[in-house]
């Protein structure tokens, strides 16, 4: 019951935010979101899940509950919540970014906040579903219900283009999971009588066991794969990878910075999230056949994202790019198919949401003080703004993979899982990786470059306002970040990755035996 | 569960003409009243009579477990599925009647307003009871001449009377096409009672006649329900109309349509008995496909909110005809058709509040186009939370019961076979996020256009405000609650395929 207590916590907090007035709805929201994040910290503490939620018999899944909801035709739709090693990390990574964030809007945000403050809230029960539904239904649900509170955070507390950034974003992720949908029924369709629920496990275990036949003139074999490159588009889009994320800066840019951050720090988590539950442990087997095209789409995306953060000017689009780079190593890790790939994958989801939450945080308490982002438009706040400096410089260098940050740990996961894997013959993955290294070094150099810029060197800024320290609590989300950062960087195995393998060596188990999907086997 | 005596099943129907008498003599003893509220309060408290005794019935039972009560030689079936029905129209009826408490201010007659509401729903609910072509024809006259002159009823706005005049001919003409139809049916079969003319038309020699019998009927559904070919009086209708008359015809009279649509052609005309006159489960298929497609690309090229949504009901009528275009004997037939009627059910509140909650527009005299919603959200957020939720549950977002009812007719056309049926639906349902985040974006995103004193100046009309918050809640409240009625609509389904 207590998933379903922190989704209850977060609806019923979002309601009462909103009709609040407006001068008590940012205290009133921090205060109710600390309740979904003790509550997230307790679960954390007795998560008692040795298994995979979507692989039956691979051990236990944590806080697991199941209720009858609907019966349609063929289909019970049932409610089904459960967290495992894998669903538990970005629970807790989100109910620790929203408090956060939160705090971070007191400066920004002075306009209709009781609205702000309880879309946030209704964001938060959303995600939280997202990551702990077991049932497709229910979790459409959550997943769709993320993309209506994004997108009036964007268009109505937006900056100048806030109008065209919200539509991008609405139309892409809406148009990303009707392709997703389609994929994913044509599964269900394809396995037709072998289903009665369309519980994740129940699908995932039939698909497992072979029983997915012709639908129409498609065979199984060639549904498998089109089921899953529907699927691989669709979720593509929210990870983002390249070709398909063009909506992202757009997005970022204008969406007001908090939101940011949880827009890199959590909501680009349930693309990645949804391809490791959907594509990469219900089809294996496909996976494993298409390996190449999909390191090859993930490398693209870590250089590229790379290389178009070395072309901008504006600190956030820096950061955003940098966020499409790192999401493409998640890509890499989970294609490898090794513990250490696989689990490096799901650890850099989580670290990635705190740097990039880290790093977004800090833009966006300069542009609170200066009110440009751009790097050429000031140098030298260091002294003048020593804290928001520090933090600075430390989401870079977590960025840049400096060890004992828990972007270290994530990419040194990664890297030293996909040259293990064997899934691309003549050390396929091998290569890749090493391609994928010099996605690190790009955006290391251009951090280091934006930041000698516009924090070290002589003082220089044009614009009217006065350049201080910010307010304690812009600060606060700041260090909190650094100390997690610091701390899964540390000890990354007895926070998260302990739990993550037990939840991602059944999927790696697996092995050949999966290989063999469709068709009568 | 049965029920003693039989005609105590018409409990419902009972209570709307007992409470449209109320209002005559209310009307009688004291002609030129205009309290307003305790007229409303007569008609809502009527309605709401009517919708709790039929959620009572239909929880417990009544006309399912035992199988259909038949009334008065089988002139009136009381089924499960009449009994939904009834529950849309008695509920539609209710906000209606709460929401005209302020739109009806300064007007004269009103009395007369909420007794021809009353009057009407009482015959749409027979509509829904009708076992006899005879019953359908007598109820739905019943159901049509209160709404011509509801639909005129701002008698010195021009707009409006010219659409109840086009609103009136236009079913004039249907009506005597349809009339036409049964007697062409009644020459065939000799008989009019839906079963018996089921079993005098199998195997006839006079399919021809037959035929053109029943494509006649179908087009007087078609006007009933605006679908093509017969929709075009719809957009003058709403656009015209009081909007909480639009909200009332695009709702409630619709649903009628559909509800006497579905039983004549499931009962009286089975489509193993008639597929050598007329394959009607392929002209529906056409008409479905129609009626969504050109009712959502000409709503997104509106710039007139009434006039989109009123296209888009055409766009909403074209999905609910999936009900009876799947019916092609493959598979498991009651998913499809039964989830036509839930899409009725969840329709009639998120349809009913969109139109409501242009009456709040109209009342403030704020315009009619996009533009002029603009900002509104910063005068009316909580009315604005409530459209927001009506236009995307309308849209097929996960945030209302449109939802749930669209993915089980998605779900209905891929088991009956015609999964290209539901391949359309999906685009039309994608396409129509469109115009209907149009309305959500200028509301909460756009800039107000000093447009909005008018708000102020009017203040908030608290009827209205409770019938569009009390349709917002139910709309959600049918996503996670669904279960209550699909279990029941399924069932009424399968009860008379």
């Amino acid at each position: 019951m207590l998933i379903e207590l922190l989704v209850a916590i977060c609806l019923l907090g979002a309601g009462v935010v909103f009709f609040l007035p407006d001068r008590f709805a940012p205290k009133a929201s921090l205060g109710i979101s600390l309740a979904p994040l003790a509550v997230s910290l307790y679960m954390y503490a007795v998560f008692d899940g040795t298994g995979n939620a979507l692989i039956d018999g691979s051990g236990s899944i944590a806080f697991e509950s199941m209720a009858e909801w609907i019966t349609v035709g063929p289909y019970a739709l049932n409610w089904h919540m459960g967290l495992d090693g894998v669903s538990m990390p970005l629970v807790l990574l989100s109910t620790v970014l929203v408090p956060l964030a939160i705090l971070a809007s007191w400066t920004p945000i002075d306009d209709r906040e009781s609205q702000f403050y309880g879309l946030v809230l209704f964001m938060e029960a959303a995600l939280i579903g997202v990551f702990a539904a077991l049932d497709f239904f229910v979790w459409f649900v959550f997943w769709e219900g993320v993309l209506i509170p994004m997108y009036f955070l964007i268009g109505v507390w937006g900056g100048p283009r806030r109008k065209y950034a919200a539509i991008k974003f609405f139309v892409y992720t809406n148009v990303a999971s009707l392709v997703m949908f389609i994929g994913f029924f044509g599964l269900v369709f394809g396995l037709g009588d072998n289903i009665t629920t369309l519980d994740l496990p129940a699908i995932a275990g039939a698909l497992r066991a072979g029983e997915l036949a012709a639908l129409g003139p498609i065979g199984p074999e060639l549904l498998a794969v089109l089921a899953f490159f529907a699927m691989f588009v669709g979720f593509g889009v929210k990870v983002p990878i390249v070709p398909f994320h063009t909506w992202l800066p757009d997005a970022h840019v204008e969406a007001p910075t908090p939101i940011s951050v949880l827009l890199a720090g959590v909501l680009l988590k349930m693309g990645t999230y949804a391809l490791l539950r959907f594509n990469f442990t219900m089809l294996p087997g496909v996976a494993q056949d298409y390996a190449v095209f999909i390191a090859a789409v993930a490398v693209i995306s870590v250089i590229y994202g790379a290389m178009l953060a070395l072309a901008q000017q504006d600190l956030k689009r820096i950061v955003a790019y940098s966020s499409v780079s790192s999401m493409g190593y998640v890509i890499l890790g989970l294609v490898a198919y090794t513990t250490y790939g696989f689990g490096g994958a799901t650890f850099q989801m989580v670290a990635h949401g705190l740097i990039s939450g880290l790093m977004f945080a800090c833009v966006g308490v300069i542009y609170n003080v200066t009110h440009t982002r751009m790097v050429g438009d000031m140098s030298g706040l260091a002294d003048r703004m020593p804290i928001t400096t520090g933090a600075f410089v430390a989401g870079a260098f977590g960025y840049a993979g400096l060890p004992l940050m828990a972007g270290f740990a994530a990419e040194f996961f990664i890297f030293v899982g996909a040259f293990q894997s064997t899934v691309i013959p003549n050390d396929g993955m091998a290569i890749m990786t090493g391609l994928a290294m010099f996605g690190i070094v790009i955006v290391a150099g251009y951090l280091l470059w934006a930041m000698q810029r516009s924090l070290f060197g002589p003082f220089s800024y044009d614009g009217d306002y006065e350049i201080r320290e910010a307010a304690r609590h812009d600060v606060v989300p700041l260090l909190t970040l650094i100390v997690l950062i610091v701390a899964l960087g540390t000890f990354p195995n007895d926070i998260f990755f302990d739990m993550i393998q037990d939840a991602i060596n059944p999927v790696i188990d697996m092995g050949d035996v999966v290989l063999d999907y469709g068709g009568g086997a | 569960m049965a029920i003693t005596p039989d005609w105590a099943a018409m409990a419902p129907v009972l209570v709307l003409a007992a409470f449209a008498l109320i209002l005559f003599i209310v009307d009688s003893i004291d002609p030129d009243s205009t309290n307003n509220p305790l007229l409303a309060g007569i008609a809502a408290l009527g309605s709401g009579t009517a919708m709790i005794v039929a959620v009572v019935y239909l929880l417990s039972g009544v006309g399912q477990t035992d199988g259909a009560i038949s009334l008065y030689g089988g002139q009136l079936v009381v089924d499960g599925m009449s009994l939904l029905f009834i529950i849309i129209f008695t509920s539609v009826a209710t906000l209606v009647h709460v929401g005209s408490i302020d739109y009806l201010a300064d007007q004269e007659y009103q009395a007369e307003y909420y007794m021809l509401v009353t009057l009407a729903t009482l015959g749409m609910s027979l509509m829904a009871t009708a076992g006899s072509l005879a019953t359908v024809f007598v109820s739905l006259e019943l159901a049509s001449l209160p709404s011509y002159a509801l639909v005129a009823f701002l008698k010195n706005n021009r707009g409006s009377v010219e659409a109840g005049l086009k609103y009136f001919l236009i079913g004039a003409l249907a009506s005597a096409i349809f009339a036409y139809g049964i007697s062409l049916v009644y020459g065939v079969a000799g008989a009019l009672n839906l079963e018996a003319v089921a079993s005098a038309v199998t195997g006839t020699e006079l399919a021809g006649i037959l035929g053109v019998g029943i494509l006649m009927i179908a087009m007087g559904f078609a006007f009933k329900t605006a679908s093509v070919p017969v929709h075009f009086w719809a957009p003058e209708a709403y656009e015209g109309a009081p909007a909480p008359i639009s909200a009332f015809i695009s709702s409630a009279s619709k649903a009628a349509g559909f509800v006497v649509l579905y039983r004549v052609f499931v009962v009286a005309f089975p489509i193993s008995a008639v597929a050598s006159a007329i394959d009607w489960v392929l002209l529906f298929q056409v008409l479905a496909i129609v009626t969504m497609t050109i009712g959502n690309f000409a709503a997104a090229t509106q710039e007139n909110v009434k006039r989109m949504l009123a296209y888009s009901s055409i766009g909403q009528a074209g999905y609910v005809l999936i009900g009876v275009a799947a019916l092609t004997g493959v598979g498991d037939q009651s998913l499809a058709f039964g989830a036509g009627m839930l899409h009725m059910l969840v329709y009639g509140f998120m349809n009913t509040g969109a139109f409501l909650f242009i009456a709040m527009g109209e009342y403030w005299g704020i315009g009619r186009r996009f533009e002029d919603y603009n900002g509104l959200a910063t005068k009316a957020p909580v009315a604005c939370v409530a459209m927001t939720v009506f236009m995307f549950s309308l849209a097929g977002l996960p945030i209302g019961g449109g939802f749930l009812s669209k993915y089980f007719l998605l779900l209905g056309t891929v088991s009956a076979g015609v999964w290209w049926l539901g391949a359309v639906l999906a685009i039309n349902s994608a396409l129509s996020l469109f115009y209907y985040s149009r309305v959500v974006k200028a509301m909460w995103i756009e800039e107000p256009n000093g447009n909005l004193e008018a708000v102020d100046r009017r203040g908030y009309p608290s009827g209205l405000y409770a019938a569009v918050i009390v349709a917002g809640v139910v709309t959600v409240l049918l996503l996670p609650a669904i279960g209550l009625f699909s279990g029941t609509a399924f069932d009424a389904a399968a009860a008379l395929l």
